[in-house]
C-alpha cells in the first residue's frame, strides 16, 4: 500500500505524462528537420526520474545527464521554457545558449543537464557538501546510467561521497545500452549496483517501470542521506523507448525489442493499473489530466516555433560575469 | 613595511577571506593533512607548499577539506558548491594534474554561465602549483596557464611576486566569475615588502616593474623576474627595456601592451612554456594585429623548447628561459 495523497498521485502521473508526451512529442518535431543539434529522449524511464524528484523540493539539487529532459520535468522545471530552448529561443531556460543536453533552472535545484557522460556526479557530491556546510536539512541527486558507470568521475565521485560524508544520492538507471553498446558487453561484471555498495553505501534497488517500486526505494535513499548518515544509491532498471539520440537507426537492438517493452513495461499503463486496482484514483480524473498534458505539450510547441531568436550580440553575452 | 615570502603573503590571502567570508572554502588533496593517520596530527601539512598552513586549525576541519587523490571529484565538488552559494578554493596539487581533470575545468566550469543562459554563476578558484626549476621533470612542471587561457569562462592569474600574489589571491577569491590561479613553486620562496592587510589587485590590468625606451618586454611569471635581470644587465650598454607583467593572461591588458609598443616600436614576449599555440604567439599575433603600424623591428619570441621539461638539473636549466636569451633577444630587436 502506498501513503500517497490523491494530489502526490496526481501529480507524479501528470509529470510522468508530461515527459511521455514532451518525449513523443520531440520524436516526431525533430524528423521534420526543425530542431538542431542532439537529442536524447527518456521516454520509457519516466517512473525512475518521477518516482525519485517527488521526495525533493526545490532546496535539493539534481544534477542530470544527456538524457535530461525527464529529470527536469521531473524537477518541475518549466516545460514551455524547455521547448523553447530546445528550439533555441532566446526565451528558452537557458536564453538558447544550451539547448536539449544543457537545459538547467538553478534556482529551482536543477544544476543542469549535462553533455559529457559521467560530468554530472562530481558536480552533485560539490552540492551535497554545500549542503552539509550550510547545515540546511537539503539534498543533491545525480543521474546516471550503466555507461556513466563505466567513467572514473562516478567512482571519484562516490568515494568522495562516502569520504566527506555528504547528503548525496547517486541514481543509477540501468538501461541496457551504453549509446549503441549493450551493458551486457561494456561493463565487466553484471551487478553495476554491487560497485556503489562496494563504497560502502547502501543500494535500494527498483523496478524502473514501478513509479511506486522506486518512490520507496527513493524514499529510502533519501531519508538515510537527509537523516546526515552519508550517500546512498537508488538502483532501477528499465529500457529506454528511443535510441541513443534522435536519427539513431537502433541497428543494435532486436526487431520487436522496443515494441515488446512499449507493450509491456510501460509505466503509464503500470500506473493506471495499480491506482485502479488498489482503488486509489479514479481513471477519469487521469484522462482528464492526460488531455491537459496534452494541450499543453501542444502550447509549448506552438510557442517554441515562433519564440524569438537571438542575434550577433548575445553570442558573447553571459561568458563571464565582469571582464 | 614588512618582507614577505610568497607563500606566507598567498597563506595571509587566504586567513583574510576565510575571516572576511564565512562561504569561502577550501577543498584539496592534503592542505590540513594528518586525517586518518597514526600520529593523529590535523593540519600538519598545510598544503604541500604549504599556502594553506594553519587554516584547519583557526577555521575548523569542515572548511578545510582534505580529500582522496580524485582531482576530478575535487573541481567538480568545488563546482557544484559554487553553483550553490559557497565560495570554494579548490587546491589541484600540481598544474599538470588538469590532465586529470580537464573536463571538470573546461567543460563544467568553464561553461556553466554561458550554457545556462547567464542565470548562475560560479565563484571558484582552482590554485595550483607550476611551472619548471625544481627537477619535478615532464610531469610535475608544466605551466599549463598558457592552455588554459585559451578556454572562454576561465580567468587565468600568473603572479609574479609576492606582493601581486596576495593581492591577485583576493581579488581571485572576491571574484564571481571562476578563476585558475597558478603559482609558480620558485615563486613561494622569493620575497619582497608585503602589507600586513588585506588588499585586492584588479584583474586585466598589468604592471610595468620596468621603465624604458627602447624595446617592450612582455613576460608571465616567473619569466618576469628572468627578463628584469635581463633588463638590467643591458642598462650598461645604454639600453632600457618597459618590463610589462601582465598578471592575468585573461582578462588581459591589451592597451598597456599596446602603448608601450607604439612607445618603443619593438617587441620581445618571453615565456617558459613550449612555443607552440602559447602565450607568446598570442601577444606577438595580437600586436601584428593591432600594433604592426608602431613596429620598427620584427618580434622576438623566448620560450622553451617544443619538449617535455627534462628532469636533470642541467638539462632543466638549458631547457628554461634564461636572462641571457632575453637579453639577446632584445639586442636583435634593435639591431
Amino acid at each position: 500500500m502506498t501513503n500517497l495523497t490523491e494530489q502526490q498521485l496526481v501529480q507524479a502521473y501528470r509529470r510522468m505524462k508530461t515527459i511521455r508526451e514532451f518525449e513523443e512529442r520531440l520524436h516526431i518535431e525533430i524528423a521534420t528537420g526543425q530542431i538542431a543539434g542532439f537529442t536524447h529522449l527518456y521516454a520509457g524511464q519516466e517512473a525512475i526520474a518521477v518516482g525519485v524528484c517527488e521526495h525533493l523540493s526545490d532546496a535539493d539539487s539534481i544534477v542530470s545527464t544527456h538524457r535530461g529532459h525527464g529529470h527536469c520535468i521531473a524537477k518541475g522545471a518549466d516545460v514551455l521554457k524547455m521547448m523553447k530552448e530546445i528550439w533555441g529561443s532566446t526565451e528558452g531556460t537557458c536564453n538558447g545558449k544550451g539547448g536539449s543536453m544543457h537545459i538547467a533552472e538553478v534556482e529551482r535545484g536543477i544544476l543542469g543537464a549535462n553533455g559529457i557522460v559521467g560530468g554530472g556526479p562530481p558536480i552533485g557530491v560539490g552540492a551535497a557538501l554545500a549542503s552539509k556546510l550550510k547545515k540546511n536539512n537539503t539534498v543533491a541527486l545525480s543521474f546516471g546510467g550503466d555507461g556513466s558507470s563505466n567513467q572514473g568521475t562516478t567512482f571519484e565521485a562516490m568515494n568522495m561521497a562516502v569520504c566527506l560524508k555528504v547528503p548525496k544520492i547517486f541514481v543509477m538507471e540501468n538501461n541496457g545500452y551504453s549509446e549503441n553498446t549493450g551493458a551486457s558487453y561494456s561493463s565487466g561484471g553484471i551487478d553495476i549496483a554491487a560497485r556503489a555498495e562496494s563504497f560502502g553505501m547502501p543500494v535500494f534497488k527498483a523496478d524502473g517501470s514501478d513509479f511506486f517500486s522506486v518512490y520507496d526505494a527513493a524514499n529510502k535513499a533519501i531519508e538515510y542521506s537527509r537523516r546526515g548518515d552519508g550517500p546512498s544509491v537508488v538502483y532501477a532498471t528499465m529500457m529506454r523507448y528511443f535510441g541513443h539520440f534522435e536519427g539513431d537507426a537502433q541497428l543494435y537492438r532486436a526487431k520487436d525489442e522496443v515494441k515488446n517493452l512499449r507493450e509491456t513495461s510501460d509505466c503509464l499503463d503500470n500506473f493506471r493499473t495499480r491506482v485502479s486496482d488498489d482503488k486509489l484514483l479514479d481513471l477519469a480524473v487521469l484522462d482528464a489530466v492526460d488531455d491537459e498534458v496534452l494541450a499543453l505539450i501542444e502550447q509549448s510547441v506552438q510557442d517554441a516555433k515562433v519564440a524569438p531568436r537571438g542575434t550577433l550580440a548575445d553570442v558573447t553575452k553571459d561568458v563571464y560575469i565582469n571582464y | 613595511m614588512p618582507i614577505k615570502t610568497a607563500r606566507d603573503a598567498l597563506n595571509e590571502a587566504m586567513f583574510h577571506e576565510f575571516a572576511r567570508d564565512p562561504n569561502v572554502f577550501a577543498i584539496g588533496e592534503d592542505i590540513a593533512g594528518g586525517r586518518g593517520g597514526s600520529s593523529g596530527d590535523i593540519g600538519c601539512v598545510g598544503g604541500i607548499f604549504g599556502v594553506t598552513k594553519g587554516l584547519v586549525a583557526e577555521f575548523g576541519e569542515e572548511r578545510v577539506i582534505d580529500t582522496p587523490i580524485s582531482e576530478s571529484a575535487i573541481v567538480g565538488a568545488a563546482a557544484g558548491a559554487a553553483l550553490s552559494g559557497m565560495r570554494p578554493v579548490a587546491e589541484i596539487m600540481f598544474a599538470d594534474f588538469f590532465g586529470v581533470c580537464l573536463d571538470q575545468v573546461m567543460n563544467q566550469v568553464a561553461k556553466f554561465r554561458y550554457m545556462f543562459g547567464g542565470k548562475t554563476k560560479c565563484p571558484l578558484v582552482i590554485r595550483c602549483n607550476t611551472g619548471a626549476g625544481y627537477s619535478a621533470a615532464a610531469q610535475h612542471s608544466q605551466t599549463m596557464y598558457q592552455m588554459m587561457t585559451a578556454i572562454p569562462g576561465l580567468k587565468v592569474v600568473v603572479p609574479s611576486n609576492a606582493y601581486d600574489a596576495k593581492g591577485l589571491l583576493i581579488s581571485a577569491i572576491q571574484d564571481d566569475d571562476p578563476v585558475l590561479f597558478f603559482e609558480h613553486k620558485l615563486l613561494y620562496q622569493s620575497e619582497c615588502e608585503v602589507p600586513d592587510e588585506a588588499y585586492a589587485i584588479p584583474f586585466g590590468e598589468a604592471a610595468m616593474p620596468r621603465e624604458g625606451e627602447h624595446c617592450t618586454v612582455v613576460a608571465f611569471g616567473q619569466m618576469v623576474n628572468v627578463a628584469a635581470q635581463a633588463i638590467d644587465s643591458l642598462a650598461a650598454e645604454g639600453i632600457t627595456c618597459d618590463l610589462i607583467d601582465p598578471r592575468t593572461t585573461s582578462p588581459l591588458d591589451e592597451e598597456t601592451i599596446l602603448e608601450s609598443v607604439e612607445a618603443t616600436g619593438r617587441l620581445v614576449v618571453v615565456d617558459e612554456s613550449p612555443p607552440r599555440c602559447g602565450l607568446t604567439a598570442d601577444i606577438a599575433g595580437m600586436v601584428a594585429d593591432k600594433g604592426f603600424s608602431s613596429l620598427r623591428a620584427p618580434i622576438k619570441q623566448v620560450t622553451a623548447p617544443h619538449s617535455p621539461v627534462p628532469f636533470a638539473a642541467e638539462l632543466e636549466a638549458a631547457y628554461l628561459p634564461k636572462a641571457q636569451d632575453v637579453a639577446a633577444a632584445i639586442r636583435e630587436t634593435l639591431k
